[in-house]
């Protein structure tokens, strides 16, 4: 702490410092996922076939709506209090604090989501040999998902009621997603190998990687030009 | 001043916003040495023509130069130069304020922790380090971000409002600062509905670049 940390490291701490400080935000998504996931054994009867074939799509519906749910958060408050303007007129490359930020929301958001799914896959009787799928599905899944996820933030911060708008606006985005995270699950949990699912959500968070923040950045110009 | 150079060089500026010109044909020469206060009734555009020169706001017609080459060029090395407060104070309320200048001394670069606690007693805030920014005043928020002001190593000053809660004490404190900067060659751009006490103090005042002055008479030419 002597010298001080690049901004990188310094948006990122301050962010997951935040993170920590807003417990109840952090916890919102998670609380979510455990309690829609909990009511579906309830709703659907405790017939073991049925909920095995359906834990896949399930886990990863709830998962995706959960991300959904934290990300209006992600540029709100710095929008609110300035130090978004801030953030914007600093000589240093808007591609890493974006990423740095990402980041942060995606440990306080994504990485507990991921953590917490085995879980729930035990509560919708997912045989254990799809656990290791689940758990990098929503790994890479999530990643992926807080990268888009942030474009859509970045553009609807700027209006006073923006939920609604980033949903339709990143849902499109997060199909391919959703389609190979619960296709990798439902494979592992039939005994099938899973690597092509993995190696296109591997490619879709590159994707992103390299793309997202840009596409953050320019739209946060757009938002704070308002 | 005359052997002063330019630093800032608006040439024809106009900006429109919903469909309302704020002003236009703005032309001004703003040298190193200089505080310029900028003047207009609420709703002229003062905060505007601030975050447009702070390159906040992109939304404007006309060119801006520094040091003689247009802005956009040279937006790296003007980013190093500048310092700006927007009428949000900037700082985090779930943060202390030593935390908040942490991150802006990151945003500057290196800064150690000794010059950050110097800065923040100079502001009054000493005792205050550790205290979460949700129990400060209004005024004492303000003094967080100004708090900047004293180990920034900014050229230029762009201060939105910056007497905003600020007790007497402060207000003279901050104007004691502004004049040093400005006579250590630095520029000061300041809005501000009070007067303030330099002598050497310039306006700009931007009803007179308003397209239609708000009397409802157009203007000729």
């Amino acid at each position: 702490m002597a010298k001080s940390p690049s901004l990188f490291t310094a948006t990122f701490r301050r962010d997951l410092l935040l993170a920590f400080r807003h417990k109840g935000e952090m916890i919102n998504p998670l609380v979510f996922f455990l309690i829609a996931i909990s009511m579906i054994p309830l709703g659907l009867g405790p017939d073991k076939d049925l909920l095995m074939r359906i834990a896949p799509g399930i886990l990863w519906v709830m998962a995706l709506l959960a991300t959904l749910l934290s990300l209006d958060n992600l540029f709100r408050s710095d929008f609110d209090d300035g130090t978004l303007e801030q953030l914007l007129i600093s000589p240093h490359p808007l591609y890493l604090s974006m990423l740095a930020k990402v980041l942060a929301y995606w440990i306080a958001t994504g990485l507990p989501l991921m953590l917490m799914s085995p879980l729930l896959g035990v509560m919708l009787s997912l045989p254990s040999g799809a656990f290791i799928a689940l758990c990098s599905s929503l790994l890479l899944g999530t990643a992926a998902m807080s990268l888009i996820g942030a474009v859509g933030a970045a553009l609807t911060v700027g209006l006073r009621k923006g939920g609604l708008l980033i949903s339709l606006i990143v849902m499109p985005l997060y199909v391919p997603i959703l389609i190979f995270g619960a296709s990798a699950v439902a494979e592992a949990a039939l005994g099938n190998p899973f690597n092509m699912q993995l190696a296109v959500l591997g490619a879709i968070l590159v994707m992103a990687l390299v793309l997202a923040p840009l596409a953050t950045a320019g739209a946060l110009r757009v938002s704070v030009n308002g | 001043m005359a052997v002063a150079p330019v630093l800032f060089e608006l040439r024809d500026l106009a900006c429109e916003r919903d469909e309302r010109l704020l002003f236009a044909r703005l032309n001004a020469r703003f040298y190193a040495g200089q505080a310029v206060q900028i003047l207009g009734p609420n709703g002229s555009g003062k905060t505007t023509l601030l975050r447009i020169l702070a390159g906040v706001n992109r939304d404007y017609q006309g060119d801006i130069y520094w040091q003689g080459k247009p802005v956009t060029d040279l937006a790296w090395e003007f980013a190093n130069e500048l310092l700006y407060l927007g009428h949000l104070p900037g700082v985090k309320k779930s943060l202390t304020p030593l935390e908040n200048l942490r991150w802006y001394a990151a945003l500057q670069g290196a800064v150690p922790d000794e010059q950050l606690l110097t800065a923040l007693a100079q502001v009054n805030l000493a005792g205050y380090e550790d205290t979460l920014c949700y129990q400060l005043s209004a005024g004492q928020l303000r003094r967080v971000a100004l708090a900047r002001l004293v180990f920034s190593k900014a050229k230029i000053w762009i201060l939105d409002e910056p007497f905003t809660a600020l007790d007497k004490s402060g207000i003279a404190q901050l104007e004691n600062r502004l004049i040093a900067h400005a006579e250590a060659g630095g520029l000061v751009l300041v809005t501000s509905h009070q007067d303030i006490r330099f002598p050497q103090l310039q306006t700009l005042n931007l009803q007179d670049f308003a397209e239609y002055p708000t009397l409802g008479e157009p203007a000729h030419g």
